[in-house]
């Protein structure tokens, strides 16, 4: 018999948003401070985790409709491709660009390429945590 | 184009990330992974165009200055290496389309080899000794997934054993590199040639290269650290056994190569004495396991761990006639292993079994067969115009050169006892009163006798051929023997 777990799920509803938001300030934090892709990758899996506890595994496959194999693809993709796209410019593999930008609401950033290879792993991250969960989970 | 050098190892990589989208769609699968493999063979012979006319090649990754950022260099033994190990790889893929079973290869079974080739040539093109360390756990990682591949009980059983000494024998890896870099202060393979003939205390020094010896003896099976590998070798199906037999004690031989002709010089008179005995034990042992077992897998097997002693014992005595034999030899016994355990996965499926006792007369229903595998053994035990010759040859001329003679004669003695080892086979399973085969389908036949039969080809080219390809090997042996190419190529500005 299922034990009523309303305090559970309440409370979930509102921590994993706190957990998500604290996962992509850290991951956009990991320039200049600790953090990164991968802790921001961790993270986000625990966020999602906390929802597959509190509720099922099937209820959490409907929230998010994920093919987490394919996500870790995508993810390995980014990641070569930014490092690849130096083969372009006839420069060293793996060779970053950054630049100042003047964004809209945040004013002067720098945008660096590094970035979009942290997203890489994040994605990574994210899509082999979550297939290692989901496999041993589903297992009858 | 500077990034040349690193295609062989980005084009596997990328085709393997792709692969992993769409695992059920079998067409799809099969065609893109032997494009990736044949794309990957073709970037290594552009490079190893580039490498013969312009030297050793090397770039910094990210555009940092030498000793600071990962270098890869190219020089000609791993651009060899490469080709080597791309070419096999592309015949594992085709022979692998009819024997590997639809359910495998529906199960991300060419993703991981195409990662395999990422890990295998990225180990062999590295500068960098940390780095060398993370492409080898990416080729073990894939590893890992090829030998389990499947889930049959026996596979379950050794990939353990298999995971249990490769995590000790990495762990024991880092610790390796954790000493070095506190003693040198740097990790960059060239930074560290130069660094270490200035250190005064060899004492340290010679310990850290007896510690390196025991990590890639894990990885290579040499003498007292190979009891791993029978084993674990014998409970995949032919075509991984094939991949793991051609490539990955390679890595581990490349490895040794690589550090006691670098920079690990500062005390010959130990250190490579100490390889010279282990690489004659290494080659004894594997004879006892080759007469052995009447397993055809098994037999085979155990001559990878001879092929490891011998290649050895030609880097341990550091001349030119041993340095060029060692890899003339390494590369001959990556193509002759995958060939031969081609041939033997045939006959396996064949009769049904690999107990060579249950075997016997295929030599009339399947002549064009029988006389590849005895070509196959021939090259093996190094028969003259076969390619197993020139290697050997030049091996047992550097022994003598060198201060173990008496290892040279091992060498010739147990050539004998290769030859008789794998012509048992020839004589159970070809000759004498014939046995009900297993019915098989003339095309599935073909589909996997093909790239065998080619594969066996390719091999007699290399021996009959081989003063076309002596240029390239000394070419190789020059890089090995005169560290200072390889220092000023990666240290240039």
């Amino acid at each position: 018999m299922r034990t009523n777990d309303v305090m559970l799920q309440t409370a979930t509803k509102v921590v994993t948003f706190i957990i998500l938001l604290f996962a992509v300030h850290i991951f956009f934090a990991g320039h200049y401070t600790p953090g990164g892709g991968f802790v921001g990758g961790l993270l986000t899996t625990s966020a999602i985790v906390l929802l597959m506890l509190a509720f099922d595994m099937n209820t959490v496959r409907k929230i998010l409709p994920i093919n987490y194999v394919v996500m870790t693809a995508v993810g390995l993709l980014l990641a070569v491709g930014t490092a690849a796209a130096s083969i372009v410019f006839d420069v060293p593999f793996f060779t970053h660009a950054y630049d100042y930008f003047d964004l809209p609401l945040l004013g002067e950033t720098s945008l660096h390429s590094a970035m979009l290879f942290d997203a890489g792993v994040y994605l990574v991250v994210v899509g082999v945590t979550m297939t290692i969960i989901q496999t041993i989970g589903e297992d009858e | 184009m500077s990034n040349l050098l690193l295609f062989p190892i980005i084009i596997p990589l990328i085709f393997a990330t792709v692969l992993m989208i769409f695992p059920k769609n079998l067409k799809m699968q099969r065609w893109i992974a032997v494009i990736g493999a044949a794309s990957t063979f073709v970037a290594g012979l552009f490079l190893l165009a580039k490498v013969q006319s312009d030297g050793v090649q090397a770039v910094t990754l990210g555009s940092w200055p030498a000793p600071f950022g990962i270098s890869m260099v190219s020089d000609m033994l791993s651009v060899l290496l490469v080709l080597s190990s791309s070419l096999i790889t592309l015949f594992v893929v085709v022979y692998s389309y009819s024997t590997i079973g639809i359910k495998r290869e529906q199960s991300y079974y060419y993703p991981a080899v195409l990662f395999l080739m990422t890990g295998v040539n990225g180990a062999f093109t590295t500068g960098d000794i940390f780095n060398l360390f993370v492409f080898v756990e990416v080729l073990l990682m894939a590893s890992y997934a090829l030998i389990v591949h499947g889930g049959e009980k026996p596979q379950l059983r050794e990939s353990i054993k298999y995971l249990l000494v490769n995590i000790i024998s990495s762990a024991l890896f880092v610790a390796a590199v954790a000493f070095l870099y506190s003693v040198t202060g740097t990790l960059n393979m060239a930074d560290l040639a130069v660094k270490i003939p200035e250190i005064e205390a060899t004492g340290i020094l010679t310990v850290i290269a007896v510690m390196f010896l025991v990590v890639f003896g894990f990885k290579a099976a040499i003498f007292p650290l190979y009891f791993w590998l029978p084993g674990s070798y014998h409970a995949p199906p032919v075509p991984i056994l094939a991949l793991f037999g051609a490539l990955l004690t390679k890595v581990g031989v490349y490895a040794i190569m690589r550090t006691y002709t670098l920079f690990f010089t500062m005390n010959i008179g130990f250190t490579h004495e100490l390889l010279a005995i282990i690489a004659i034990l290494t080659i004894l042992a594997g004879c006892v396991g080759a007469l052995a077992y009447f397993d055809v897998k098994k037999i085979i097997i155990y001559n990878i761990i001879i092929a490891v002693g011998v290649i050895l014992f030609g880097v341990s005595q550091m001349n030119e006639a041993g340095i060029e034999g060692s890899i003339f030899y390494l590369i001959h016994d990556m193509l002759i292993k995958a060939a031969l355990f081609f041939l033997v996965g045939i006959v396996a499926v064949l009769f049904g079994t690999t107990n060579l006792r249950k075997m016997g007369g295929l030599i009339k229903t399947y002549p064009v067969l029988g006389w590849s595998y005895l070509v196959a053994a021939f090259g093996l035990a190094g028969i003259p115009p076969l390619s197993g010759f020139p290697g050997k040859l030049l091996i047992v001329q550097g022994g003598f050169e060198g201060p173990q003679f008496w290892g040279s004669i091992v060498i010739l003695a147990t050539s004998l006892i290769v030859l008789l080892s794998v012509v048992r086979i020839f004589i159970y399973a070809f000759w004498g009163e014939p046995v009900e085969t297993v019915p098989l389908k003339k095309s599935s036949y073909y589909q996997m006798f093909t790239p065998t039969v080619v594969l066996v080809a390719i091999t007699v080219f290399f021996g009959v051929g081989a003063e076309l390809f002596m240029p390239f090997i000394s070419g190789a042996g020059e890089v090995l023997l005169n560290p200072s190419i390889y220092i000023d190529a990666v240290l240039k500005e």
